[in-house]
């Protein structure tokens, strides 16, 4: 398991790995919404917490059609099936590797980000806590559309199409936790909601996912 | 008895492909499958492997006794030859890499990528990974694909000195290895065709 974990994240740092694609597309989508939506600052303010968590879940939406067909293209998701390690675990070690490449620098990029937006002063603390919860359960909800669509040729719009309705209650409670501190508000409610969904996604979706990987490889 | 196969009915894709496949697979014995291309050796294979269901009759095996080869040897371009071995020994719970790249004579390369690798060399790296696994029973498929007669010979090697400790191979080949092994035709195993009875699977 260990030695899957840190395969992937060498993986995903040396060349040709995409490390980095996440943030890089994090980074242009937050950049240019103040030039789309014209020198407001109240009105960026307003949206940042929002425009903040989409950005960051469009950018680990981006990364997640690699995260199984890799290997399932050169052969290596036969050779783990066959090997000691559980499907389930193999999905799990593998989404906490997506995870720690994707979700974690967008958490750490967030607040410098938020400045770009003109972020309300009170609402970082929050922001980067609401996402350091809420993209974990992104990444192993991925890894679980990843999983149903593996085997499929460009099945990456198939993937968006799958995950995306699953990735709503996260946005919703993520972004309204957000909302709510840059106002002034108490985020406390949001953010156990946006912790529960991510624990149960944590509990549940390996198993569904080695499950339907199991059916996948045959 | 490392491997048993009785009456075993094996599909693609829902249909049939071969039927009625029943041998046996004990200690330092080697089977090789033979057929013409698209028998349905490597649905065969994949069965054995436990990666496919069977559609009938049973494959008794000792549980994590089985090291599968397919076609993709599963190697990853950005690693080196060390890593990727070393990787699949700790996969496996096993350290030691040095007797697998001695055995496919590798050792000049650990430190190239696997993406530069020859066809050739990765076949061979692939086959090593076999060495590194510590699993009895090896179902091969196709193992000599890309390899040229040297590399045939160390790894006719390799498979003898795997049967001479124990282990057992089944393997899915067209050259002769030089190895006493038994054959078993599967083209007289062909399913009744068309016999799209039990379509239960989830995705076709």
């Amino acid at each position: 398991m260990r030695a899957l974990f840190f395969r992937d994240l060498a993986l995903a740092l040396r060349a040709g790995g995409g490390f980095g694609l996440g943030l890089a597309f994090f980074l242009i989508v937050v950049v240019l919404v103040p030039f789309s939506v014209g020198p407001q600052s109240a009105l960026l303010t307003e949206i940042a917490p929002g425009v903040l968590w989409l950005g960051a879940l469009l950018a680990c939406l981006l990364s997640l059609d690699r995260l199984l067909a890799v290997d399932w293209e050169d052969g290596a998701l036969d050779l783990l099936a066959t090997s000691p390690l559980p499907l389930e675990g193999i999905v799990a070690v593998k989404a906490a590797a997506h995870w720690v490449t994707t979700g974690l620098p967008l958490v750490l990029a967030a607040p410098v980000l938020g400045v770009l937006l003109n972020l309300a002063p009170s609402g970082y603390g929050v922001l980067v806590l609401s996402l350091a919860l809420g993209t974990p359960a992104l990444s192993m909800i991925g890894a679980f559309g990843a999983a149903l669509t593996v085997g499929i040729k460009r099945g990456g719009l198939l993937l968006s199409l799958l995950v995306l309705p699953l990735y709503v209650p996260t946005l919703i409670f993520g972004a309204e936790a957000a909302r709510r501190a840059a106002q002034g508000l108490d985020p406390a409610t949001p953010l156990f909601l946006l912790a529960g969904i991510t624990l149960a996604v944590l509990a549940a979706m390996p198993f569904a996912a080695g499950a339907v990987l199991r059916v996948n490889l045959r | 008895m490392e491997l048993k196969v009785t009456d075993l009915a094996v599909g693609r894709g829902g249909v049939p492909v071969l039927a009625g496949v029943s041998f046996s697979l004990t200690t330092g014995q080697a089977l090789v499958l033979r057929g013409p291309n698209g028998s349905g050796k490597t649905t065969l294979l994949r069965t054995v492997a436990g990666l496919q269901v069977p559609m009938a009759g049973q494959v008794h095996r000792a549980e994590d006794r089985i090291a599968y080869a397919a076609h993709a040897d599963g190697l990853k371009a950005a690693l080196t030859v060390a890593e990727n071995l070393r990787f699949w020994a700790s996969v496996f719970g096993q350290s030691d890499i040095a007797p697998a790249l001695a055995a496919f004579d590798l050792e000049d390369l650990v430190e190239r990528r696997a993406g530069q690798l020859s066809a050739g060399q990765k076949r061979r790296l692939g086959l090593a990974r076999l060495m590194v696994t510590g699993r009895d029973v090896w179902v091969l498929d196709e193992p000599t694909v890309s390899l040229d007669t040297a590399s045939v010979a160390l790894f006719a090697d390799a498979v003898r000195g795997h049967l001479a400790h124990g282990g057992s191979a089944l393997m899915a080949t067209h050259i002769d290895l030089g190895i006493e092994a038994e054959t078993l035709d599967v083209s007289g195993f062909r399913a009744a065709a068309a016999q799209m009875a039990s379509a239960d699977e989830a995705f076709l």
